[in-house]
């Protein structure tokens, strides 16, 4: 009696696998959305935009590192930081801005590799804790270094006009989700094929991915090398924005709202990312507009940072299995993720009439 | 065995479960007196140790009544149990393994004021004595078994609910075991549910024995005569 | 020599800071498996009602004990209202539960008090004696260490002498068991968690005055050197949060000493890379390597 449902989950697990639209024409149609959009929205949706679409590229990293992997890491502002400096340093030495958004890939990447190895031997809290030292600390480094990167103040970055009538903005719009896309496009396709499945793999069961024959190390630091990339990149693309760079825009509270972003966003999907890099822009911009309506200087950002907290802990607490039943639609997590606590609130009725 | 009086433990139609497809527990309904040892049989996933989980609340009951001298343990918490003079040696005695002998014994008094001295049980187990000061993980199995068993009487239960206290014993250890049962109700009036597989060893020292299996309670009789009925032994007990 | 002796002195009266604030990790991790990420955020929040009190009754001391009594409520408060109900199945989700508090905590301090520095003043003068020609300690260290330590003997007391203190430690240790000799669990980790937090307002309102001040952050590098030292010492061992404490401490005297001040976040940063990846069990391990 007690095992009859057991096959009928076993094939239910099955089911949500392969419906898929191929990611290039996704990507293709998203392309297109956006070149229309940025030729009708003013100015300053365009700066949005933009920013949305360096934010995606990190939030798309991201989710492939947490959502897939299972790793949490609070170290992506600081790594977005990398980036940042790295382009500014090489824009106003070389000025060429493919150049200096490779360089900052580059560094980011070599960085986020070391960080990604000591992160593959740690789990849980001891990965958190270490990696919000970083986000901590890393910031702090402008100022032991200050002749070079000049301390609190920053670097300013110096860039070439666009060519034409085009405005900065429509030509930052462009640029951020140029990347962006191209961004989700390899992701997209990375997790498609092996790759995807031993990060899966390693995160639902590091003993049986082992056993089935998943170098789980190799896996670890192989998704935190891609992740890195991806803020660096993102960090470089905020340089850009700004066009400046300094310590103070990249605090600690990056980190948590990244962190935030893909676990509203649904944790493992790419869709989720894109959904998360958009609240990461709207959410504050809803904030400061309450803020100047109430006409309080206070609100301004400190609003936003609340309602990021409030919404991360309901979500979280909402969740009948936290993190994990995040990852998929609800009705295969609830099959997946019985809980102890769901379980013992509905208790069997029926059990008389059964007889 | 229905004297005037009401029983100390009266389960009727008790049904239980973890939630999943099936109840483990169906419609099962027992008594146990003072002074009486009832043991309970049956095969693996028979539904034994959730019977004992259920009376002591730790899983709901989804249908039935539990009455514990005049009292309905429903709507008792887990942690109020000890209280009302129900103790329950969970399967795998339950030793807090990182507090010292010592402590695990006050540990089982602590509700109580004034708060009991140990000796009485130290008496009872001479082997835990010469052990006070050694952590729980420094214990062999037998001295586990003991602790346990002497923590749940510091509370001074008038049942105790004893899970499986033959497990992973030596022959010699379980029959010294089953004998201070034997002692304890004979001397104190002590009522115990007892959950064994080692049939043999149960039915040495239950005064009654019920059989589930697939949990139901499929017989119920005095100890003498389960021991000696071949047929339920064979169909259910496997000896 | 002087000067290594003058930080040496200095290191300690830092590391017992950081002692005080790595016993509160480690009081809720022993209690509830959870790192208490919100610990450095509960204890700005504390540290903002005692300003308060400190301001509006010009008592310091009033303001010391309201931050103190104001951590026990948050704590008890952040147990029962959220952690209570945090999925268990993943360490990861009490991390982002913490983290989601911080958020919460810093957003609303700002919005209260705004984002600016505060000075906080020190009760007593930081200026050190003179020993024997020497600069060693200031009134204000041995404040410091008269109140680390009476919170190390006072939890001590309570862990090992008292009935509480062993239905805490049981409770923590076997839940299911403790229940069923008649402990009350929940009690028990709501308990834990004020203590905890009560620990870590002490150690923020201890560490405020030699610091730039009050602010929604301040408590961020305070948080990564006792989770640094509560890494060290094992994170499931009293004592060793303490002698981590201390170590970090020193480690971050010396470092600021001579090599300034800047250095020191830095410093912190390594320290903990290494201990994660030499003994990541913490130095006083006897368990296995640390997965939870």
């Amino acid at each position: 009696m007690t095992t009859v449902a057991i096959p009928e989950k076993v094939e239910r697990r099955r089911v949500p696998t392969r419906r898929r639209v191929s990611p290039l024409l996704v990507v293709l149609v998203a392309a297109a959305v956006i070149a229309v959009l940025t030729y009708t929205l003013p100015p300053f949706r365009n700066y949005q935009l933009a920013t949305i679409g360096a934010y995606l590229c990190v939030t798309a990293g991201l989710t492939v590192l947490t959502g897939l992997n299972g790793q949490l890491s609070l170290g992506h502002g600081a790594l977005m930081a990398t980036g940042a400096y790295t382009l500014a340093l090489m824009q106003n030495r070389f000025d060429m801005l493919v150049l200096g958004l490779a360089a900052a890939i580059v560094v980011t990447t070599a960085v986020g590799a070391i960080i990604g190895l000591a992160a593959a031997r740690l789990r849980g809290p001891y990965l958190a804790g270490l990696t919000l030292a970083v986000a901590v600390v890393v910031p702090s480094i402008t100022s032991t270094f200050d002749e070079t990167f000049n301390s609190d103040q920053g670097l300013t970055v110096a860039l070439e006009p666009p060519p034409g009538t085009i405005g900065v903005e429509q030509w930052q719009a462009w640029l951020c989700w140029g990347a962006a896309l191209v961004t989700v496009l390899l992701l997209a396709y990375a997790i498609r094929g092996r790759f995807g499945r031993d990060l899966r793999a390693v995160r639902d069961d590091e003993t049986a991915a082992k056993l089935a024959g998943v170098g789980v190390a190799r896996t670890q630091v192989l998704a935190f090398v891609v992740s890195s990339a991806c803020a660096g990149l993102a960090g470089a693309l905020f340089a850009v924005l700004a066009q400046s760079v300094s310590p103070g825009a990249f605090p600690l509270t990056l980190s948590l709202f990244l962190l935030m972003a893909i676990v509203i966003g649904g944790l493992g999907r790419l869709s989720g990312a894109v959904i998360g890099a958009f609240l990461l822009v709207a959410l504050p911009s809803v904030a400061q507009s309450i803020a100047e309506d109430a006409g309080s200087q206070r609100l301004e950002g400190n609003l936003a940072l609340t309602f990021f907290g409030v919404v991360l802990v309901v979500v979280m607490l909402a969740a009948p299995g936290g993190l994990a039943s995040l990852r998929f639609p609800t009705k295969q997590a609830s099959l997946r993720f019985p809980t102890k606590k769901a379980s013992l609130r509905f208790p069997r009725k029926k059990q008389k009439g059964q007889e | 065995m229905s004297g005037p009086r009401p029983p100390l433990l009266r389960i009727d139609g008790l049904s239980a479960g973890y939630g999943g497809a099936a109840p483990v527990l169906r419609d099962v309904s027992l008594t146990v007196e003072s002074k009486q040892i009832v043991a309970v049989l049956g095969a693996n996933g028979a539904g034994k140790t959730t019977l004992l989980r259920t009376v002591s609340g730790q899983l709901r009951s989804s249908a039935g009544r539990v009455v514990f001298d005049g009292v309905d343990l429903r709507g008792v918490k887990v942690e109020r149990m000890v209280r009302h003079g129900i103790a329950h040696v969970p399967e795998g005695r339950g030793v807090v393994t990182e507090l010292t002998v010592d402590e695990n014994l006050q540990l089982g008094g602590l509700w109580r004021k004034p708060r009991p001295a140990l000796d009485d049980i130290y008496d009872l187990f001479p082997a835990l004595a010469r052990r006070r000061g050694h952590l729980g993980h420094q214990l062999s199995g037998g001295e586990r078994q003991m602790l346990a068993i002497g923590r749940a009487l510091a509370a001074e239960p008038r049942l105790l609910l004893l899970d499986e206290p033959s497990l992973g014993l030596a022959p010699k250890i379980t029959a010294q075991i089953m004998a201070l049962l034997r002692d304890l109700r004979d001397r104190t009036g002590l009522a115990v549910l007892l959950v064994e597989q080692n049939v043999r060893s149960a039915l040495s020292v239950a005064d009654e024995g019920l059989v589930l299996s697939l949990g139901r309670v499929v017989t119920r009789n005095d100890a003498a005569t389960l021991a000696g009925d071949a047929d339920l032994r064979h169909a259910f007990l496997g000896f | 020599m002087d000067r290594f002796l003058y930080l040496t002195f200095d290191g300690l009266s830092r590391g017992a800071v950081y002692a005080a604030f790595a016993l509160a990790l480690v009081l809720i991790w022993r209690a509830a498996r959870i790192v208490n990420f919100a610990q450095g955020a509960m204890a700005v929040a504390t540290a903002y009602a005692g300003y308060s009190v400190a301001n509006a009754t010009g008592s310091y001391w009033l303001g010391f004990l309201t931050a103190v009594v104001a951590g026990l409520l948050l704590g008890a408060v952040v147990e029962r209202v959220v952690m209570r109900f945090v999925d268990h199945s993943s360490p990861l989700n009490g991390v982002v539960v913490a983290l989601g508090l911080v958020l919460i905590i810093q957003g609303v301090l700002g919005m209260i008090y705004g984002n600016e520095f505060r000075p906080v003043e020190a009760p007593f003068s930081r200026d050190a004696f003179l020993i024997g020609g020497v600069a060693l300690l200031s009134r204000y260290d041995l404040f410091v260490f008269a109140a680390v330590g009476a919170v190390v003997v006072l939890l001590t007391l309570l862990f090992t002498r008292t009935p509480t203190g062993l239905r805490m430690r049981a409770a923590a240790f076997a839940p299911d068991v403790s229940r069923l000799l008649g402990v009350p669990v929940g009690g028990m980790l709501t308990l834990g968690w004020a203590l905890a937090a009560a620990v870590g307002s002490l150690a923020g309102m201890l560490v405020l005055p030699t610091e730039l001040g009050l602010h929604p952050n301040a408590m961020d590098l305070l948080f990564i050197s006792a989770f640094t030292a509560a890494v060290l010492g094992g994170l499931d061992s009293p004592v060793g949060a303490v002698v981590g404490g201390l170590v970090v401490g020193l480690v971050l005297a010396y470092v600021s000493g001579y090599f300034g001040a800047t250095v020191a976040p830095m410093a912190v940063l390594f320290l903990l890379v290494a201990v994660l990846l030499t003994r990541p069990a913490g130095l006083f391990a006897k368990a296995k390597a640390r997965t939870a």
